[in-house]
Formats: C-alpha cells, sequence, structure tokens
C-alpha cells in the first residue's frame, strides 16, 4: 500500500469516456507506489493552474552521454522543499525498439517486472522519435533500470544533438507494397552511428527514418533529417485474377472516378483490350471480357494511389530500391521543411546497397557535423547555403529530379557554364 | 564505490526475434490485404499463407498492469505476438480468421476500442505535455483522450471518405507532427522575463541567436545581466524558451490552441503537403478541453458530409476551394491566416481561379 492519494478532480474526469484511460492507469499505479501518487498530486496542480512544472537538468548511465530525459520538479514550497516530494525525480529512459516495432509478450512482461522494480510502472509505447520511453524513475534508480534493459537485449536511444532513435514502417514483415528490407536498413544505419547517438556532438539532432513505399507510413519526409523511401524503377505488376475480382467488386464508376481519374500524371487509362498498347514501359491487366487499364509506366511517379485501391491487382515493380530524401523537420526555428531529393534511386538488395547506404548516411551527417550552426537541422543548413553547396559537399552530381522546376529568376552569377556543360559531357562519354 | 558496469552498445534489437512465425516465414513476400471489418487487416502472401491483424487503441502511456493485461489477451487469444504502430495502436496477429472474433471480444472487454483501419480517425499522435515535458502549454494525454472519447465511434467504424490522422502538440515545436487536422499551441504574447534569473540560467548568444526574427538582445536590467525582447517584433513562437526558462511563454490565459488542417504525408495522389492553420484563439480549457473538440468535429463532419471516397483532407481542400473550407465549417477567415513568412507568396492566388 502506498501512501493516500491527493484529490485528483480534475483528472478523475478523464476516467469516464469509451476511450482507454491513462488516469485510470495511473490510479492503478499509485495503489502501490508513492511516486506515482506524488505524480499524480503534481499533474493535477498542472491541470489546474494550467503549467508544466518539470526542469531537465544531468542525469545519465555510466558509459553513454545522452538517452536519459532527466526531470525534476519545480513545484517547491517555501523553503525549497518539493511539494510532491515522491515524484521530485521522474526521469525516462529512452530505450530504441525493434525496427517494425514487433514484440512477443514474454519481453513485454520482462519490460514490466523491470520497470514495476525500478521505476514508477508507467511506460510509453512509444515517443514521437520511435523509442519506448520508460516514465518514472529516481535518479538512483536510471542506473539500475538500464542495466536491466540492457542485459535483456535493449539499448539507449539517442536525445539532444545526436542521431536520434529511428522508426520504420511494418514493411516487408506484413505489407505488399514494402520496396525493401526497412528493419534491415534501420538496424544496419543506426547501428552504425551508435557513438552519434550514445555521444551528443553534433550541432543538433540528426533523425532516420525508414518507409517501405510513397505512402511514407512513418511520415519520414516531414521528420526525418535523411528519408529513405521505398519505390521501384520498372513497371507496376499486375494479376488479372485480382482485377478481376475488383472489378466485379467496384464496377466502372469506381474504377473511373477513383483510380483513373485520381492519378496524379494521368499515366492511367481505360482501353478496349483489344486496343492496349504494346511496348516498354506499359503494363496492362484486363478488368472483364472487353477492358483494361493501361498504365504508362514512364509517366507514373510511383505516387502508390492506384495500387493503395486496387491492391493486389496492381503491385510495385519487381526493380526495387529507395529514394533519398533529406532535409525534412517541423517547425521551430525557421519554419517546417519537407525533405527533398537526394539520391533518386539507390538499389538496397546486396550486402554492397547497405553499405552504401551507411556511407550516404555517414557522409551526410559528416557534412553536417562540420557546416551546420549549432541548433540548426539539415533542412535549414540546406536552406542557408544552397542544395548546390551541399551537394558538392556531399559529392553527388546534380539532377532534375532534385528540383520542382529550374530557376525562375536570373539572379545568379553563371560565367562558369561552359566549364559545368562540358563535365557533364564528360561523364556521358565516360559512361557511354 | 563497486565497479561501474560499462553499457553492452548493442544499439537496435534484432526484429526477427519477435516477429510472428508466419509474418517471419513470408517477409518480403506479401501479396495483398483487405479488411474484412473495421479494426481487422487480413493480409495474404504469395505462398498463400494469411494472416489477420486485429487493431485497437491504447492510452500510450501505459501502466505496467494494462500492458499486462494486453499480454494475457496475446497469450490467451491471439499467438503471443504483438506489434504497435507509429500511433501508438496495438496490433494482434493471427494465422486463424476464427480467431478474430473472440480476440475482438476479448479486447472490447477489457475496454480496448478495435479500429483505426481504412476510412477511420486513427488514435491521434501525440506528446507529454505537463506529464513529462519541461516546456509544455497543455498536457497532451489528457486532450487526447478527451477528444478520443468523442471520436470514438469514427475510430471503431470506417465511414469517413479516406482515412483522417490527427495529431496534437504542446508547444509550437510541433512534435506531434503533420495531420490531416493538426491541435497545436498558440502563444500569443511575448515571453515574461525573470530578469533575476537570466543571467545564471541562460547563455544569452545562445537565446538571442536561437530567435526567429532577431527580437531579443541582451540588455543590462536592474544592474543585472539580461535580455530583453522588442516585443513589436516577436512573434510569440517561444524558441527563446527552451534554452531560457526565464523567459517564460506559457500563458495560463494568453497560450492558446490553433488548428491547422490537410497535412499529408503519403505521395499518394499529390505531393506530400503541410498542414494550414485555419483557426485559433481557442481557449485551453483542461481538463477536456471541449472547445477543441467542437471545432475538431465542425471539421470532421464538414469533411465526412462533402468529400468523396479517397480524398484526404487536403485533396478536398484541393477539390472545394479554400472559400467553400471556411463556408462549410463555419469557421471565420481572418487576416491572420494569411502567410507572411518567409516564402510566403507563394501560398497566394495568383491566378484568377475563383470558384463562384
Amino acid at each position: 500500500m502506498a501512501k493516500k492519494m491527493h484529490d485528483t478532480p480534475m483528472l478523475d474526469q478523464l476516467e469516464s469516456g469509451p476511450w482507454p484511460s491513462f488516469v485510470t492507469g495511473l490510479k492503478r499505479l499509485a495503489k502501490d507506489n508513492d511516486m506515482m501518487v506524488d505524480l499524480m498530486g503534481q499533474l493535477e496542480h498542472s491541470y489546474k493552474t494550467k503549467k508544466g512544472y518539470w526542469k531537465g537538468g544531468t542525469v545519465g548511465v555510466f558509459g553513454y552521454g545522452g538517452g536519459i530525459i532527466p526531470r525534476f520538479t519545480e513545484l517547491k514550497d517555501e523553503n525549497e522543499k518539493p511539494i510532491f516530494p515522491d515524484a521530485a525525480e521522474f526521469h525516462t529512459l529512452r530505450i530504441q525498439p525493434p525496427a517494425g516495432m514487433h514484440y512477443n509478450t514474454d519481453v513485454m512482461r520482462k519490460f514490466c517486472d523491470i520497470w514495476e522494480k525500478h521505476g514508477s510502472g508507467l511506460i510509453a509505447f512509444h515517443g514521437q522519435s520511435g523509442d519506448i520511453m520508460f516514465q518514472g524513475a529516481s535518479t538512483a534508480n536510471v542506473q539500475p533500470a538500464f542495466d536491466e534493459l540492457n542485459e535483456l537485449g535493449f539499448d539507449l536511444g539517442g536525445a539532444g544533438p545526436a542521431v536520434r532513435t529511428s522508426m520504420s514502417c511494418v514493411g516487408a514483415a506484413r505489407c505488399e507494397q514494402s520496396c525493401y528490407d526497412e528493419a534491415r536498413a534501420l538496424r544496419t544505419v543506426v547501428n552504425n552511428f551508435l557513438d552519434e547517438m550514445h555521444r551528443p556532438a553534433l550541432p543538433y539532432k540528426f533523425k532516420f527514418k525508414f518507409s517501405g513505399c510513397p505512402n511514407d507510413c512513418v511520415n519520414s519526409i516531414q521528420r526525418a533529417d535523411m528519408a529513405v523511401i521505398g519505390t521501384w524503377r520498372d513497371n507496376i505488376q499486375t494479376d488479372e485474377v485480382l482485377a478481376k475480382q475488383w472489378f466485379a467488386k467496384h464496377g466502372m464508376d469506381e474504377l473511373v472516378n477513383n483510380v483513373i481519374s485520381r492519378c496524379p500524371t494521368n499515366a492511367i487509362s481505360l482501353k478496349e483490350t483489344a486496343k492496349v498498347s504494346k511496348g516498354e514501359g506499359i503494363s496492362s491487366v484486363a478488368l472483364n471480357d472487353t477492358h483494361s487499364v493501361e498504365i504508362t509506366n514512364h509517366d507514373c511517379v510511383r505516387c502508390m494511389h492506384c495500387i493503395n485501391v486496387m491492391t493486389g491487382a496492381l503491385a510495385p515493380g519487381n526493380d526495387k530500391g529507395a529514394t533519398i530524401l533529406m532535409g525534412g523537420k517541423r517547425t521551430l526555428k525557421i519554419g517546417d521543411l519537407m525533405g527533398t531529393v537526394i539520391i533518386p534511386f539507390m538499389k538496397l538488395e546486396s550486402d554492397e546497397d547497405y553499405e552504401a547506404l551507411i556511407d550516404l548516411g555517414g557522409r551526410a551527417i559528416d557534412f553536417f557535423a562540420e557546416n551546420a550552426l549549432e541548433h540548426e537541422r539539415t533542412g535549414e543548413m540546406i536552406e542557408r547555403i544552397g542544395l548546390v553547396n551541399f551537394l558538392e559537399g556531399m559529392g553527388i552530381d546534380v539532377d532534375p529530379n532534385m528540383v520542382s522546376h529550374p530557376r525562375t529568376n536570373p539572379y545568379v552569377r553563371m560565367d562558369g557554364w561552359d566549364e559545368e556543360v562540358a563535365k557533364i559531357e564528360q561523364k556521358k562519354a565516360n559512361a557511354a | 564505490m563497486a565497479e561501474l558496469r560499462q553499457p553492452i552498445e548493442s544499439g537496435v534489437p534484432d526484429h526477427v526475434q519477435y516477429l510472428h512465425p508466419v509474418m517471419k516465414k513470408n517477409y518480403g513476400n506479401w501479396k495483398y490485404h483487405d479488411r474484412p471489418r473495421p479494426g481487422v487487416l487480413h493480409h495474404v502472401a504469395k505462398s498463400g499463407d494469411e494472416v489477420w491483424t486485429v487493431k485497437a487503441g491504447t492510452a500510450r502511456q501505459m501502466d505496467v498492469y494494462t500492458i499486462r493485461t494486453l499480454c494475457d489477451i496475446a497469450d490467451q487469444f491471439a499467438e503471443g505476438h504483438i506489434r504497435f504502430t507509429v500511433r501508438s495502436n496495438i496490433e494482434y496477429m493471427v494465422s486463424e480468421a476464427s480467431k478474430v472474433d473472440p480476440l475482438i471480444k476479448a479486447l472490447n472487454d477489457k475496454g480496448f476500442p478495435v479500429g483505426g483501419t481504412g476510412n477511420s480517425v486513427s488514435m491521434i499522435a501525440h506528446t507529454q505535455g505537463w506529464l513529462h515535458c519541461d516546456i509544455p502549454g497543455t498536457d497532451a494525454s489528457g486532450a487526447v483522450k478527451a477528444l478520443m472519447d468523442d471520436l470514438h465511434e469514427e475510430f471503431i467504424k470506417e465511414e469517413m471518405p479516406h482515412r483522417v490522422k490527427l495529431t496534437t502538440s504542446c508547444c509550437e515545436i510541433n512534435c506531434g507532427g503533420q495531420g490531416d487536422i493538426a491541435i497545436i499551441i498558440q502563444h500569443t504574447k511575448p515571453p515574461k522575463i525573470n530578469h533575476d534569473l537570466v543571467a545564471n540560467a541562460c547563455e544569452r548568444p545562445t537565446v538571442v541567436a536561437r530567435c526567429p526574427v532577431a527580437a531579443i538582445r541582451p540588455a543590462l536590467v536592474n544592474g543585472k545581466p539580461s535580455l530583453e525582447v522588442d516585443e513589436k517584433k516577436c512573434i510569440c513562437c517561444g524558441a527563446c524558451f527552451p534554452p531560457c526558462p526565464p523567459m517564460q511563454i506559457n500563458d495560463p490565459e494568453h497560450s492558446k490552441f490553433a488548428i491547422w488542417v490537410g497535412g499529408k504525408n503519403s505521395n499518394a495522389r499529390s505531393k506530400p503537403t503541410f498542414h494550414k492553420l485555419v483557426a485559433s484563439g481557442i481557449p485551453n480549457n483542461p481538463p477536456r478541453w471541449p472547445e477543441v473538440s467542437a471545432i475538431v468535429k465542425q471539421i470532421l463532419s464538414a469533411y465526412k458530409e462533402d468529400a468523396r471516397d479517397w480524398e484526404r483532407i487536403s485533396d478536398w481542400i484541393d477539390r472545394i476551394g479554400w472559400p467553400r473550407f471556411f463556408e462549410k465549417t463555419g469557421l471565420p477567415f481572418t487576416k491572420y491566416l494569411i502567410d507572411d513568412w518567409r516564402g510566403s507568396r507563394n501560398s497566394l492566388n495568383a491566378s484568377t481561379y475563383i470558384r463562384f
């Protein structure tokens, strides 16, 4: 039995209703846990005053410089004594999950046992960067909790100016749209930069994210300094049995209004089967005895819409890989930025392909470490120095896939034009 | 003192050890999927193997008793394996269709809503708030709980035109991220500076450099080195607060909620989009934030009624135009919604495209 609960009339109002209540969970923990009794006291106080009362500090585990989020209460009485003393320290351990966030019940129960022993008993699955957040440990208990989690096969994630914990979609484990082994890519890449994760020394955070297709289920384009998004180069694959099944169920109206007219580049048309084009770059599949859809793959931008609607009937091609975008981030300081294309396509099949991905990540981190200002993200740095300077620093050739359109103003000094053309011609000649 | 234990720098654990056996066997070889009912996905592998996934909502911040209950359900009604989505939904995988209904019943009996698939409103991607953040303008778990109570029916059904992703954020850093609808704290007053503390708590050049509009400068206040803010220039973003807590930006009365719509991460149909500001001045009103819920429901109801199949909120607005968005949702279009930040002219209508 823990000490007496504080009155929490405001939090109590979050126990009703059909959605699972975290307050009910906190109360259950508080029955046996003084830290949770006082945590609820402080949270109720925040609800009353509409203010937060945590401050950071320096708490860590031996051997690492980051990965713990320290929290000390700022709610103190006139003698500087914490008003809720048992929750005066309420630190979080950020623990990296397996890619795809797969678990079995055995390991989940072990998490619970460890956290019941050393912490508050409150765990978040997962934080916005993907960490399992073990929330609520005293300073003294951080190290033993980490030691047990570490022995179980888990390691701290990133915090501060460091490579951060990463996320991938479910991908190859269960999704037919997967264009590479997302989990392998995540694990291979992140585990090569653990030093940069555990010993923060970058200008600011650096995030990798891995989505298996352009549906981008882990929101990589808007949230990652380096987004690896699956795609393919060859033709969309088709399956006549599934296409006919789809058409029989959904009919012509849905085909026209939901599939054909929603193609962003008009790459799909409805054709009489006898009139379907033949040749390289064309996919087609019969929908019934008379009609087919025809896809001009060179016009297709791999947006995924038709494949999402007619899953199985249409599918990503066989020559799969990924597009790499860099510089995505959220608001502060200069406003939200999308990642932009840096590598239009790279294969991700062989060990060498994954080595190349690690190499690219390493070059991006090195360039960022050397060139970004303090507290500047990759995207802000690219905006400040210009994409071309970034590419030159990275040793990557320009490519029209990197822009929405060429420059619309003449404000640029161009006396190097002939040399650039000569270089491009030379490269073409060398490649031929 | 005992010898300190060196960490095992193991990094990301191997996922394969935790995969459901059918997923392990068919890794990278899936053929298609369908949705037999809301909350259930049915994936078919090229080998012909099938797996059914039952998705349920959680509170994200969970106590060990709740987690053990979820594990008991996995052991009794599923096959001992679970995974989480990026929106904190839990997924159970089973290899036989006959296990789906008992699993759903077990989840519902314990109070976990089954849904979040297809054209539903899924769980809100959210942040820490007053529970654990050092700079929050509001709570996260409570606001999300209140809103998901209100949107419960839309979670367990698939009645929206397309999927709806919601996010909440407790400051303008926007940790919740882009969303079809994003609910984000918007400060409306410059920071209140405790000049007694600045010199000891803040690295002043860092704070000056953090301001997006160069409104902060070093100053001597009451004989102490401090910082001052040009309040005419200040955009109340709160960027100075994390590096300098004595520059208090959170204000119980003047920190409001703003609502943004049309964020889309997927490339489907159109390039990914940022969400756009459509409402502000909404009070920060715990414990259930009813004013926020009301506006979110207003937007969702207009979208549900008017959007066509496969239109996300951004696609819907692309078709009907912003004037009709404001008309249909009843939200006022104020001068604050016209952008004046860098690149803002790109957001102006440089055409005669006007819908009548």
